[in-house]
């Protein structure tokens, strides 16, 4: 994985110095709560509701042993003993005292980590496909792109003041892992007809209170322009996105109020303009980059078959791995989504047991999903038995990726100021529901998503099945939503209707459930279900 | 025609070995009907790019920032400086000591600010970045072509 060199080092010991700095202005009272507040922000500190919430990058979502260790590490010594892995591949600690702030950042930078531009109106930490480097139907990994895009991004004098937030996903596969089409700006590494590589670029998609699928606004950028065409795009974004009102702000209503024709044309102009400008790195820089993710010393001749004499085990490993390039080899995702727990959370010593655990199987690497899980991204197949046990043994080993268990939630209003209802309840109430009566397995694949307000953290729209939490007069009312998808099929899910309390929301995802084991045809997921009826059956379902 | 620009004392930190301008500045509206001015201010949403025809006869530009968070005055500062202009490029307004590091990189060369700036902070945030990782309006050397000479 990428390494820090001298320079890197010495921008990001540079941001801990200027930090340590400006916090201690803002307590000798030089700088109002107003001028702090968006330097602190783009340091990823937050004021939640009852503490700092501090927001660590994770870029591309790759980790090293040292740096989940080091993570834990804070944990225990800064916040309550455990962190919250994100839908944006980072970790959040929610029981931060200002004080501490600057000597954790302090502590991060020594693995080479920060919490640079974790929030504010700037381009966030890119994000990338979770199976990277690992997948067999990757086209190349997609991370050297976005570890470019990650030094481009990095405290760039321009756009730290943007309309607002800017979110990038880098992935390079027909299966899309990462959202791509729900971000600012998602890029697909493709190859042209003469066999290059270059980047496809997809602008103005994202979830919130006005949630838009990206168009396709350049089929090919040669890599030797990439930085160049971002930089186009995000110029005119920064001179023409709205500023009058926050919630019209995000790239997607500037391209869906000009048209994506008419963005895209001047963002061609800019571009054109740029290129003789010469800011574009020598493409050395990508090949410099590109080692640090060259495949790890795969073994040759592994057995392809694991032990399979344990059922749980195979109910475990049939569900959470997924296809290696290399035979022999698998990536086992650790789910952080326990029946009746809180998704995302783990406590300091599951993180150190992760990161052993990359240490032992998985060359030194693991990744943090957007659906708020940890994968091992390289693991022999043979090891996977005893990898299952260890990971049993600290609560670990709940095999239910992709099913109505691994629900994504935001923090909701147990933790989050902007919230207007709880996430974290319904999404126990949910897993023991279906837990409890056996059904997880029976219904497959069914992504269920929830977001304890209209900003949609928790990408309800995406959700096969997508809750919103919403105020109705003083009490929590949950909506339900249903035929959303974050992957290649991307669509953006509707409202059956009138909301629910909360036992009536899990009652109301077991009777969509229900219609769905009715209705469906051999081989039909959740979603490919609602897709041939419709959303009528599910409304008299619920309403009828 | 008003003359919106800051006096020469308000003009805190200042790159530049020329003497200030004393001529009026005027807005990009009367600078369009005005063809002897060569002072002018940028306002938020104004398009710098209508200045670069009369970019030889002029020898101010102010862009103005009403509140610090509103950042297309920095796209205007390099836009300018990529059409080739050479004079003074004078951020004014919501101007704070943490945005001049930035600012300096997007072209700016002289600074009025609302309030003004302590000099001790002033130091610190100047020297605070040892490299930059992407290229700007000034003449620093991005650490992707330190890396590869």
């Amino acid at each position: 994985m990428y390494q820090y060199d001298k320079y890197d080092q010495a921008m990001v010991d540079a941001r801990v110095a200027e930090f340590r700095e400006q916090a201690q202005r803002r307590l000798d009272g030089k700088l109002t709560e107003d001028q702090f507040k968006p330097l602190r922000l783009m340091n990823g500190l937050y004021l939640q509701l009852h503490a700092y919430m501090l927001r660590v990058a994770v870029p591309y979502g790759t980790l090293s042993s040292a740096q989940m260790h080091a993570l834990a590490d804070i944990a225990t010594k800064y916040d309550r003993g455990y962190g919250h892995f994100t839908t944006r591949q980072n970790i959040q600690y929610n029981w931060i005292k200002l004080e501490d702030a600057a000597d954790i950042l302090a502590d991060l930078a020594k693995v080479e980590m920060h919490a640079i531009q974790t929030s504010g109106n700037c381009i966030r930490n890119i994000s990338s496909d979770h199976f990277a480097g690992a997948s067999a139907d990757e086209l190349v990994d997609p991370r050297p792109y976005a570890e470019l895009l990650r030094q481009w991004s990095s405290f760039h004098p321009e756009f730290m003041y943007l309309p607002r937030k800017f979110k990038i996903a880098v992935i390079s596969s027909d299966t899309d892992r990462a959202a791509m089409r729900l971000h600012d700006i998602g890029i697909n590494i493709v190859k042209n007809d003469a066999g290059e590589i270059g980047a496809a670029f997809y602008v103005g998609g994202g979830m919130g209170r006005t949630p838009m699928i990206a168009p396709l606004i350049r089929e090919f950028v040669p890599l030797d322009q990439l930085v160049t065409y971002s930089e186009a795009c995000l110029r005119v974004y920064n001179r023409y996105g709205r500023r009058d009102n926050k919630y019209k702000a995000r790239i997607k209503i500037l391209v869906h109020e000009l048209g994506a024709e008419e963005y895209a044309r001047q963002v061609e102009e800019e571009f054109a303009h740029l290129l003789d400008q010469g800011i574009e790195p020598p493409l050395a820089e990508l090949e410099r980059i590109k080692p640090y993710f060259a495949d790890p010393a795969f073994e040759a001749g592994l057995p392809t078959q694991a032990d399979e004499s344990d059922p749980d085990f195979i109910t475990w490993a049939h569900n959470n791995t997924n296809p290696h390039k290399a035979p022999g080899y698998t990536s086992a995702v650790i789910s952080l989504k326990p029946v009746g727990g809180i998704p995302g959370d783990a406590t300091a010593e599951q993180m150190h047991l992760m990161a052993q655990l990359a240490k032992e199987y998985s060359f030194d690497e693991c990744r943090v999903m957007h659906t708020q899980n940890i994968v091992l991204p390289h693991v022999k197949i043979a090891d996977l038995p005893a990898l299952w046990r260890k990971l049993a043994d600290a609560g670990l080993a709940a095999p239910n990726l992709d099913t109505i268990e691994d629900i994504i939630a935001c923090p909701g209003l147990d933790y989050c100021s902007l919230a207007n209802a709880r996430s974290i309840p319904v999404s126990q109430q949910i897993s023991e529901r279906f837990a409890a009566r056996g059904r997880t397995h029976e219904l497959g694949q069914l992504k269920l998503k929830i977001s304890g307000c209209i900003n949609a953290c928790g990408h309800h729209h995406a959700g096969h099945i997508g809750i919103l939490g919403v105020d109705k007069k003083g009490t929590e009312n949950y909506q339900l939503l249903l035929g959303g998808s974050e992957a290649e099929d991307v669509s953006l899910a509707k409202i059956t209707g009138p909301g629910f309390d909360e036992p009536g929301i899990v009652d109301a995802v077991e009777t969509v459930t229900d219609l769905y084991i009715a209705e469906r045809q051999d081989g039909e997921r959740f979603l490919d279900t609602y897709r041939r009826i419709g959303m009528a059956p599910f409304k008299e379902a619920l309403y009828g | 025609m008003a003359d919106l620009g800051t006096q020469g004392a308000a003009v805190q930190i200042r790159f530049r070995d020329d003497d200030l301008v004393d001529h009026a500045v005027v807005s990009m509206e009367d600078f369009a009907e005005q063809s002897n001015a060569n002072a002018v201010r940028i306002e938020p949403g104004e398009d710098a790019r209508a200045l670069i025809p009369h970019l030889d006869q002029i020898a101010l530009v102010e862009v103005n920032f009403p509140v610090f968070g509103d950042g297309r005055g920095y796209s205007a500062a390099r836009i300018l400086r990529e059409a080739g202009f050479a004079g003074e490029l004078r951020a004014v307004g919501d101007v704070l000591v943490d945005q001049l590091a930035i600012m300096r990189r997007c072209g700016f060369d002289a600074f009025a600010p609302d309030t003004p700036l302590d000099a001790a902070d002033v130091e610190t945030a100047l020297a605070t970045w040892p490299y930059d990782y992407q290229a700007a309006a000034d003449d620093a050397v991005p650490i992707w072509n330190l890396r590869h000479g």
